[in-house]
């Protein structure tokens, strides 16, 4: 049996990322590093795979740049991980990318739970998380703080989760697809031995046509990135004692109409 | 006459405030794609939350308020989303990006095969293709998009104009549930209500505390295990908080703060905590992380109040105050509550 992840690598979160000429993003040469999120998800499987006698697999959906990403799950001790490279996903949509995960996740065969991050903290629309549980026909259960417990053979599952206003317990059924905050737990750091493991692993690539997927078509296009208006703000600095400061302070925020 | 749908999120018997906002832009897109809006209402109450989605601009409503609706949940709301979907195939679909409407929109585009474009902060159209402008890279960078067919779509908070309510009127149709309670895996078994938090994601006002909230001129009582937390903890309290209070406000706090164990996570605002666009930002003992930022760089005004006159939280502010937040916000709060009457 499986649990599964998905990840992948993302701009170090200090990048001054930029649209340059050609309309391309670019982060200046900074590193990347595996997206934040996922580090709880990639710990969460690890322990979730333990607990249950099964394997961790961490599948990254993209370019080469990701193999970062997966090694760094390696590192930390997923035993398996695979990328899903095809010229085909280059610009496609939430919808095309969850038809590929969802495939791939049927491919292995054998998993009950797939494990998201929150989102990821680049492109960050998370919609493929639930598109891929859909695609898959299973429950979806997102923002888990908690689970609960988890039985596979009686194919039940009970989650702790973050919502607005509050936490909800939920029962469902498996299989499962959910996305964990990082309440869940303290992922680990990649010990050396791992880190030399993953060094040397190499990791599957499949392409769409080993995945059984065919005809992917984008119904949601990027067609152009742009910087963010120059902010045109001056900082009005306020001096005086504090009682001073605070009627000024008040001044303005009346006049600024926001109170 | 085509459509664009727009689901009126409720909670507790009540409309959510933004989903007001999500009926403001579903009117301003229909009026470019020369539709008409219908509203979908579901949970208790929805009836009469139907009618006030007519007043406010729909020219139809649809409403359930089945058991099954009570507490928003997936299985049967995406289930009826997108029998609807089919049925009426509209123009658009359009929602607030609150965790359920992101999630309930983009389950319903994968089931009919659509677009999902999320986070919009702005919308339009080009050759009757709805097109959005939505932030990315953590609001580091903009991009633009457009849909092929229906267009789900879901509207960031405070982004856009509330529909006011101008006396509009429509019938208000009852929807049946598509999966009955039996068929739905899904069961809330507890719901903890976490008091007294006004939502980040909706609130007008934000106060937020960084790391040097523990640098709190209070003695922790004697024997307090871990004094920098309890410090930090009552700076909280008793001093931030009575200021969001006098502003009807929410508390923030950077990833510092909440790391530290000075507060919980839902109060995070940033990169890995929530992005929130209010129209007031008071950063308090925040030196302004570019992290930081990412989550509340869009607010209208931004104070900032830090000891440290060359923190860089100053360069994002409109008003700057180098000084002791332990003195200068206790005399913000007094003089507030003066000028505001409380
Ligand atoms: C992957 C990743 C994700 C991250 N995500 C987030 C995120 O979502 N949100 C976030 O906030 N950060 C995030 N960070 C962390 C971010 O880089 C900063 O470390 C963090 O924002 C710093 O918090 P701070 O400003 O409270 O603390 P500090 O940087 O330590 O600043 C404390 C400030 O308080 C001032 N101060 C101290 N005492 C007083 C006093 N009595 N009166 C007035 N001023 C005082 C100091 O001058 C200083 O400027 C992330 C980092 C990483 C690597
Ligand atoms: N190309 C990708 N390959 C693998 N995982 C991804 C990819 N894109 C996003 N994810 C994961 O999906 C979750 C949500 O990401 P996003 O939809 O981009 O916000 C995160 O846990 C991401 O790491």
């Amino acid at each position: 049996m499986r649990i599964v992840t998905f990840t992948r690598s993302t701009p170090d979160t200090a990048a001054k990322v930029e649209v340059g000429g050609d309309g391309a993003v670019t982060w200046g040469g900074a590193a990347t590093v595996v997206n934040p999120w996922d580090e709880y998800s990639l710990e969460e499987a690890i322990q979730q795979a333990g607990k249950a006698g099964g394997k961790s697999a961490a599948i990254a959906v993209g370019a080469p740049m990701h193999d970062d990403a997966l090694k760094h799950a390696l590192a930390m001790g997923l035993d398996e991980a695979y990328r899903i490279d095809d010229a085909a996903l280059d610009a496609t949509d939430s919808l095309s990318y969850a038809t590929a995960a969802a495939a791939a996740v049927t491919k292995l065969g054998d998993a009950k739970l797939v494990i998201f991050g929150k989102e990821s903290v680049d492109v960050g629309t998370d919609s493929h998380i639930v598109q891929t549980a859909r695609k898959l026909g299973w429950t979806m259960l997102s923002y888990v703080s908690k689970i609960v417990s988890v039985d596979y053979a009686a194919g039940t599952l009970k989650v702790e989760r973050l919502v607005e206003g509050g936490k909800q317990v939920v029962s469902a059924s498996l299989p499962a697809v959910i996305s964990v905050m990082k309440d869940i737990n303290e992922p680990r750091y990649p010990s050396f031995m791992g880190i030399r493991k993953a060094a040397k692993a190499s990791i599957p690539v499949w392409s769409l046509a080993d995945l059984g997927v065919s005809g992917l078509r984008a119904k949601a296009k990027t067609t152009r990135f742009a910087n963010l208006p120059a902010r045109t703000v001056e900082v009005e600095m306020l001096t005086g004692d504090p009682e001073d400061v605070a009627a000024k302070l008040v001044d303005r925020l009346l006049a600024e109409k926001v109170l | 006459m085509s459509t664009v749908l727009v689901w009126i999120e409720t909670h507790d018997g009540n409309a959510r405030p933004t989903s007001w906002e999500a009926l403001g832009a579903a009117n301003a897109l229909a009026s470019t794609l020369g539709a008409s809006v219908t509203a979908l209402v579901l949970g208790k109450n929805a009836p009469a939350i139907a009618q006030d989605a007519l007043t406010r601009g729909a020219a139809k409503a649809l409403a359930s308020d089945d058991a099954s609706f009570e507490t928003y949940r997936l299985e049967p709301y995406a289930a009826l989303l997108s029998a609807l979907v089919k049925e009426h195939a509209p123009l658009a679909v359009v929602a607030v990006a609150s965790s359920a409407g992101r999630e309930l929109l983009a389950a319903s585009a994968a089931d009919t095969d659509s677009a999902m474009l999320s986070d919009a902060i702005e919308l339009g159209a080009v050759a009757g293709n709805v097109t959005v402008v939505r932030p990315v890279y953590a609001g580091k960078i903009l991009s633009d998009a457009v849909a092929e067919g229906t267009a789900f779509v879901t509207v960031r908070a405070r982004a856009f104009q509330p529909a006011a309510p101008v006396g509009g009127t429509g019938e208000v149709l009852t929807v049946a549930p598509v999966l009955a309670e039996a068929s739905i895996a899904a069961k809330l078994e507890s719901f903890e209500v976490e008091v007294g938090t006004v939502n980040l994601g909706d609130a007008a006002i934000i106060v937020s505390g960084g790391r040097g909230i523990a640098n709190n001129p209070k003695d922790a009582p004697a024997g307090t295990d871990k004094p920098d937390v309890w410090k930090a903890k009552d700076g909280f309290e008793t001093v931030l908080k009575p200021l969001a209070d006098v502003l009807g406000g929410a508390v923030g706090a950077s990833r510092a703060a909440v790391d530290a164990g000075y507060i919980d996570y839902a109060h995070q605002v940033g990169q890995t905590g929530k992005t929130v666009a209010p129209d007031l930002y008071i950063a308090t003992a925040i030196s302004g992380a570019i992290q930081h930022q990412a989550g509340m760089r869009n607010s209208k005004v931004i104070v900032a109040i830090n000891k440290d006159g060359d923190a860089p939280i100053f360069k994002l502010a409109r008003y700057g105050i180098v000084g002791d937040i332990y003195k200068i916000v206790p005399a913000l709060t007094a003089e507030l509550k003066k000028r505001l009457g409380k």
